[in-house]
């Protein structure tokens, strides 16, 4: 199994977050978050519902500026979001419903990296055959159920080739099944391409098995409880698996109600 | 008893398709209205036959008066609303991306949209004369509200998802407008323009015949007037078939941009 190298893409020091709001300021989110994330690792976020999730990763993209502390990509402050961090987002509206499938993997290929349509065409279906959606490359999203929307709108995202692919809860609206098959396809995914994969969740059992690292976010404003090495854990039928989504869980316990309850089903079923 | 909220596959029993219906209706009230001319003794000085009137249409469409007529009132519409929509399409910009846009539009839209078209056309004849610019003015100043105000209302309610996408794909300023709040806004930008049109096609008549009055030369309105001054009620019919006849057309042109755009992508319901 491939391991991340041993260099830090993302680095969050000291960083707080708040919303702007013309002169008014919201009440901080987080809180004084100090993190590395390793080059070609999967990086989990997972914390209660509220507590500041989304507007870490925001704040990782570009969308947020950090009140105080810094966030740096590459060893560089970021200033405003960009291509080479690509964003996956959980809603379904993520896609231009005016372009086909295909053509929204083009536009986005003819804008970020200016290629000539025909070499963006042959770009878009490969991805496009890597998510395993190329049969509707030419249909309209609206015609798309919800998995195939989000297999697109990954598809999109790795056709930008970013260093880093920012994933806010990408499967959660999705069912059960589906969003299993997903988590296997993401990890095929990240070995055949190592990219840097930062993904927000609230399910322990995606957490454990798809990450390297993960971070846990306590209640607001939120901080740092925990960030938990999972490396080890992809096994589902291990021991280390069941030791570290217990530990998790334990970790939860104290923050989120709601999460405990849906979490009491044994692991092993979910799989 | 529930009312659908959407359209279902409904069962139907065999019913004549919608054009046939259509007809049928039309031939009705054509059979009625001959007889009604033939039989009651009306004077044909104040209503014309359906014969006469066809009779009418089929003389000044070969000597070539209709033709002419109708080219320079849609030519007048043409123009007008091209420049309505470039104006409009400017502000509702101007409005989305500055405070002085927003406060300018607010501004004007409140004070000038209330001021039927028609009533300022004594002072852009004053200004501009006899002249088809005087036309042109007002159409321009009827359908720059409604379709700024309307377009503005689009850009405004663009989901937050969507405007994200835009920022990561780290687009331009022309090439956000252009390419994702355009088309993301087109359903309302669509309703804006079928008022603007229909508020301009009657006006554009209504002024023609003003300016008939003064004796120029022009279109339909024109056309109609110039009738009623040689007492030829069979013309006067004429001409508001070919007013109506226009409308119905433009009406279908309307819908049929609906259904090749956001009929298609699923942003709009078919009907
Ligand atoms: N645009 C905004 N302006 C002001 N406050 C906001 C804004 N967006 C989110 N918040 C607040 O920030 C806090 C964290 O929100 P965030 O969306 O980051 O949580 P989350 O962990 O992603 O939640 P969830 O698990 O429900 O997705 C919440 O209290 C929320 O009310
Ligand atoms: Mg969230």
């Amino acid at each position: 199994m491939g391991q991340p190298d041993k260099e830090p893409i993302v680095q969050l020091s000291h960083v707080s977050l708040a919303y702007q709001h013309g002169h008014a300021q919201s009440a901080t989110i987080l809180e004084d978050v100090t993190l590395s994330i390793q080059r070609g690792e999967k990086f989990m976020i997972i914390g209660p519902s509220g507590c500041g999730k989304t507007t870490l990763i925001k704040a990782i993209g570009g969308f947020l500026k950090a009140r105080q502390g810094e966030v740096t990509v590459n060893g560089v402050p970021v200033k405003k979001p960009g291509p080479d961090r690509a964003f996956v987002f959980q809603d379904f509206e993520q896609l231009f419903a005016w372009r086909t499938v295909l053509d929204n993997i083009v536009y986005a290929l003819q804008v970020t990296k200016h290629l000539p349509r025909r070499q963006a065409i042959d770009k878009a279906s490969f991805y496009l055959e890597l998510v395993d959606v190329a049969a509707a490359a030419d249909k309209y999203p609206h015609m798309l159920s919800g998995g195939m929307k989000q297999r697109a709108a990954l598809a999109r995202a790795l056709a930008l080739e970013p260093d880093i692919l920012l994933m806010d809860e990408p499967f959660g609206a999705l069912d059960a099944i589906t969003r299993n098959q997903l988590q296997l396809e993401l990890n095929t995914i990240w070995r055949r391409t190592g990219v840097t994969i930062v993904l927000v969740t609230h399910s322990i059992q995606e957490a454990v098995f798809l990450g390297h690292h993960v971070l846990v976010l306590s209640s607001s404003p939120a901080r740092v409880l925990e960030i938990v090495d999972t490396s080890q854990a992809e096994d589902l039928d291990s021991p280390a698996f069941t030791a570290h989504s217990l530990h998790l869980q334990s970790l939860l316990v104290r923050q989120d109600k709601d999460l405990i309850r849906e979490q009491v089903v044994p692991l092993s079923i979910v799989q | 008893m529930s009312v659908p909220l959407f359209r279902t596959a409904e069962k139907r029993t065999f019913t004549f398709p919608g054009w046939l219906r259509y007809i049928l209706i039309g031939a009705i009230f054509l059979i009625a209205w001959q007889l009604y001319v033939s039989l009651s003794g009306v004077s044909q000085l104040l209503i014309a036959s359906p014969l006469a009137t066809l009779q009418a249409l089929i003389a000044d469409f070969a000597n070539g008066q209709l033709p002419s007529a109708i080219l320079v009132s849609l030519q007048n519409l043409a123009i007008g609303m091209g420049i309505g929509i470039v104006t409009g399409l400017i502000l509702a910009s101007l409005s989305t991306f500055s405070r002085f846009g927003r406060d300018l539009l607010t501004v004007l839209t409140a004070v000038f949209s209330p001021l039927p078209g028609i009533a300022i056309l004594p002072l852009t004849m004053l200004w501009f004369g006899l002249s088809s610019s005087a036309i042109i003015f007002v159409v321009v100043f009827g359908s720059v509200w409604p379709i700024s105000a309307n377009t503005d209302t689009g850009f405004r309610t663009i989901g937050t998802t969507t405007r994200m996408v835009a920022l990561n794909l780290g687009l331009t300023r022309l090439q956000t407008v252009r390419d994702i709040f355009l088309p993301a806004a087109l359903p309302h930008i669509l309703s804006g323009l079928r008022l603007a049109w229909a508020f301009g096609w009657r006006t554009v008549v209504g002024a023609e015949i003003v300016f008939g009055v003064a004796g120029s030369n022009g279109g339909l309105g024109w056309y109609i007037n110039n009738a009623r001054y040689f007492l030829n009620p069979p013309a006067i019919f004429a001409g508001l078939v070919v007013i109506s006849l226009l409308g119905v057309l433009l009406d279908t042109l309307f819908q049929f941009i609906e259904q090749q755009t956001i009929v298609k992508w699923g942003m709009k319901q078919a009907q």
